[in-house]
């Protein structure tokens, strides 16, 4: 992303996600919440973008860090009763904030101790650690262990899931492509070299650790009030797994293309489920003629991922020149 | 090619807008059908069990429609997979009450998924049938859930009388899932009835659902020499626990809920598991007619015998066509007033009464593992 265009990229964007949340009750609430969805995997996966595609540091624990968020901001916002919408939107800013904090304190605590390592050897660290999370959530009574927390108030809307993913954009965006951020493309491209040149590459692998777990922890906090109802298990190694894919498919290091990926892996399961209930269709008699996709919904996707992996290897939507 | 972020996301999110709100919602009663939502977990690591109780569920269907329906209409049942995965029941509910605009809803066998539910069709106001869920807070969301199961402590309750009362244990060891919300519930209810019974509790050790190995639990238990031991978990689990229990030389009977209830048990665990107990909610060889002739059709229809989660499918569809008919009509307020009053359902699974909790009252069975197959042993009425 051009920096000059960033501003007026984030002013615009918390504009219309503003506008999006007025209209927001003619929605139907089946889409809504898609949206809200799509939201979410945008911050989730453009901060991961920040970690895996500009600073090069496999992580596959980035719904740990969610998960950290998710219930800090929950167990916040439970105790408060009903609130009218000011105080209301004000302790879910407060809440999601808190989230994030917590999620980065997270990432700083693993980070830390961890990011001396490289390649293969910090993936299955952080993927250690993300599972480590699960399993403290699942034993800690307070907030429910294997049974879950319900989430009281339901405060996500378009506003603040698209107004916050503009902001997760601008930062990542901005971050990069300032004097500070070509660090983390400089720990990307060539570790050692970096290092020669005297860039504390371990510093900035633990700052890219820290603000994506922060933005997780915020997406996780957005989560929560959209579902209103959190088991450990929805935070576990697959969940990282989808958000590494979006990351991939869109090309790591490469923020339009990780939106449009997330965007795509989302609305791909729902789309394929719609299609298998149309119950009619031009050309066929039988009732719900596409009703076959429905069974083989996940077999499709995961078709699609192959199929784009072997054809688009440098990510779906790469239309630059990977900088290298 | 260069696309600006900013240009991109407006044309997107306009697109996108412009398509959710050109879905409009169609009345759960409109036209010659009433519509019925399911959400089941079809695939993933659950799916023995949301499969069955699709199939019981889908049977009932079936029968009410040849029978003419119900209100003079068809039954038209939508049903969604939620891959076992949490934060996908949400999604499924919202769209088979918003878009598709179903009259009720029908599921889920895992109380975890039941309560991520629950509050959409509270919120919406469509009643809710949980066939299976065990867990109480399901049916606490509000006074549009229902379920035609029995709840944790009862089944915790009744192994612990059973334990006591009919093998006469004095010192057992409990064996749970900590993963699982279901098996934490069944063991505290559990402990509680033996130390009511005046039981001892010999050792009291956990696992993780997923886990492989449990020898170091079971050498643990072992050492405390209980007389009995109560694993109140899902099968896979069980199979390979008392596996081995055996080979570590531990004799005692083991006994627990039904999450053994599936066909899979005997495959995993074999011959470790004869003489081996749980509690469940129906048996094939209960002789009374009406569970005859739905084995007779299930088997008919899907050529095996139905088990627990089969049956509670069945019962929920059923209890469901019966209350719509009570209310004469499918609108929400009134099928929920219909089922609150539920009295004396005659369900496959026993004769159902709903309770003030919205929850079944209605009796457990017992069954026994005997060279391969479960034997039905006894039923204990609430």
């Amino acid at each position: 992303m051009n920096f000059r265009h960033a501003k007026t990229f984030l002013l615009g964007a918390l504009a219309a996600s503003f506008l999006a949340a007025l209209v927001a009750s003619r929605i139907n609430p089946y889409w809504l919440y898609i949206f809200y969805d799509i939201g979410i995997s945008i911050v989730m996966a453009v901060s991961l973008n920040l970690i895996n595609g500009y600073t090069g540091q496999f992580s596959l624990g980035h719904a740990g860090f969610m998960a950290v968020g998710a219930y800090t901001s929950a167990v916040i916002t439970n105790q408060f009763g009903e609130l009218n919408f000011f105080a209301a939107n004000g302790i879910f800013a407060v809440a999601l904030y808190a989230g994030g904090l917590a999620a980065a304190l997270a990432g700083l605590l693993v980070g830390i101790p961890t990011l001396r390592l490289r390649g293969d050897y910090l993936a299955i660290v952080t993927l250690g650690f993300g599972e480590i999370i699960r399993v403290i959530l699942q034993n800690m009574d307070k907030v429910g262990a294997a049974r879950g927390l319900s989430v009281n108030h339901g405060w996500t809307n378009l506003f603040w899931t698209f107004g916050l993913a503009a902001v997760t954009i601008y930062v990542v965006a901005s971050l990069v492509n300032s004097t500070y951020g070509r660090g983390f493309i400089a720990v990307h491209d060539d570790e050692v070299a970096a290092e020669a040149m005297g860039i504390n590459t371990t510093k900035y692998k633990v700052t890219a650790f820290v603000i994506g777990a922060f933005f997780a922890g915020i997406a996780g906090g957005l989560y929560a009030h959209s579902k209103q109802f959190l088991t450990p298990g929805g935070f576990g190694f697959m969940q990282s797994i989808t958000f590494v894919v979006m990351v991939i498919l869109g090309g790591m290091g490469n923020t339009v293309g990780v939106i449009l990926a997330a965007i795509l892996l989302t609305l791909l399961p729902e789309g394929l489920r719609m299609l298998s209930g149309i119950e009619h269709l031009p050309g066929f008699t039988a009732e719900r003629p596409l009703g076959w996709i429905g069974d083989t919904r996940m077999i499709i996707y995961s078709l699609l991922l192959i199929v784009l992996m072997l054809t688009r290897p440098q990510g779906l939507f790469s239309f630059r020149r990977k900088r290298n | 090619m260069k696309i600006w972020p900013g240009q991109f996301l407006a044309a997107a999110a306009g697109a996108v807008l412009l398509a959710g709100c050109n879905q409009s919602a169609s009345p759960g009663a409109g036209g010659d059908t009433i519509k019925i939502g399911e959400f089941a977990s079809l695939t993933g690591s659950e799916a023995t069990f949301g499969q069955s109780s699709h199939r019981g569920t889908q049977l009932a269907i079936d029968e009410l429609n040849a029978g003419g329906g119900v209100l003079g209409k068809k039954i038209q049942l939508l049903t969604e997979d939620n891959q076992s995965q949490a934060g996908q029941s949400a999604t499924v509910v919202r769209k088979l009450i918003s878009s598709d605009g179903v009259a009720a809803i029908l599921g889920e066998v895992a109380s975890s998924r039941s309560l991520e539910a629950a509050p959409i069709c509270q919120q919406n106001k469509v009643p809710m049938i949980s066939p299976s869920s065990t867990n109480p807070k399901v049916t606490e969301t509000g006074d549009y859930i229902f379920r035609v199961c029995f709840i944790d402590p009862f089944q915790g309750t009744v192994m612990a009388n059973f334990a006591r009362q009919t093998l006469k244990l004095q010192n057992v060891a409990v064996l749970k899932d900590v993963k699982s919300d279901y098996s934490l519930g069944l063991a505290k209810f559990f402990k509680e009835g033996v130390a009511a019974g005046g039981g001892r509790l010999a050792a009291e050790q956990n696992y993780s659902g997923g886990d492989k190995d449990f020898n170091a639990q079971l050498t643990a238990i072992k050492a405390a020499n209980p007389d009995g031991i109560f694993v109140p978990g899902y099968y896979t689990e069980v199979g390979l626990i008392a596996l081995q229990a055996k080979q570590l030389g531990i004799t005692v009977p083991i006994f627990g809920g039904d999450g053994w209830e599936s066909s899979s048990l005997v495959t995993i665990g074999g011959a470790a598991l004869e003489g081996d107990y749980f509690s469940t909610h129906f048996s094939p060889e209960d002789t009374a007619p009406a569970v005859q002739n739905f084995v007779k059709s299930y088997q008919a229809k899907f050529n095996e015998t139905p088990d627990a989660m089969a049956a509670l499918g069945y019962d929920s569809a059923m209890m469901l066509a019966d209350a719509m008919k009570k209310a004469g009509a499918t609108d929400g307020a009134k099928v929920r007033d219909a089922l609150a009053a539920e009295k004396n359902f005659p369900g496959v699974t026993g004769t159902i009464t709903m309770d003030a909790h919205r929850d079944a009252s209605k009796p457990a069975v017992i069954l026994e593992i005997k060279n391969g197959a479960f034997k039905y042993v006894e039923t204990v009425a609430p």
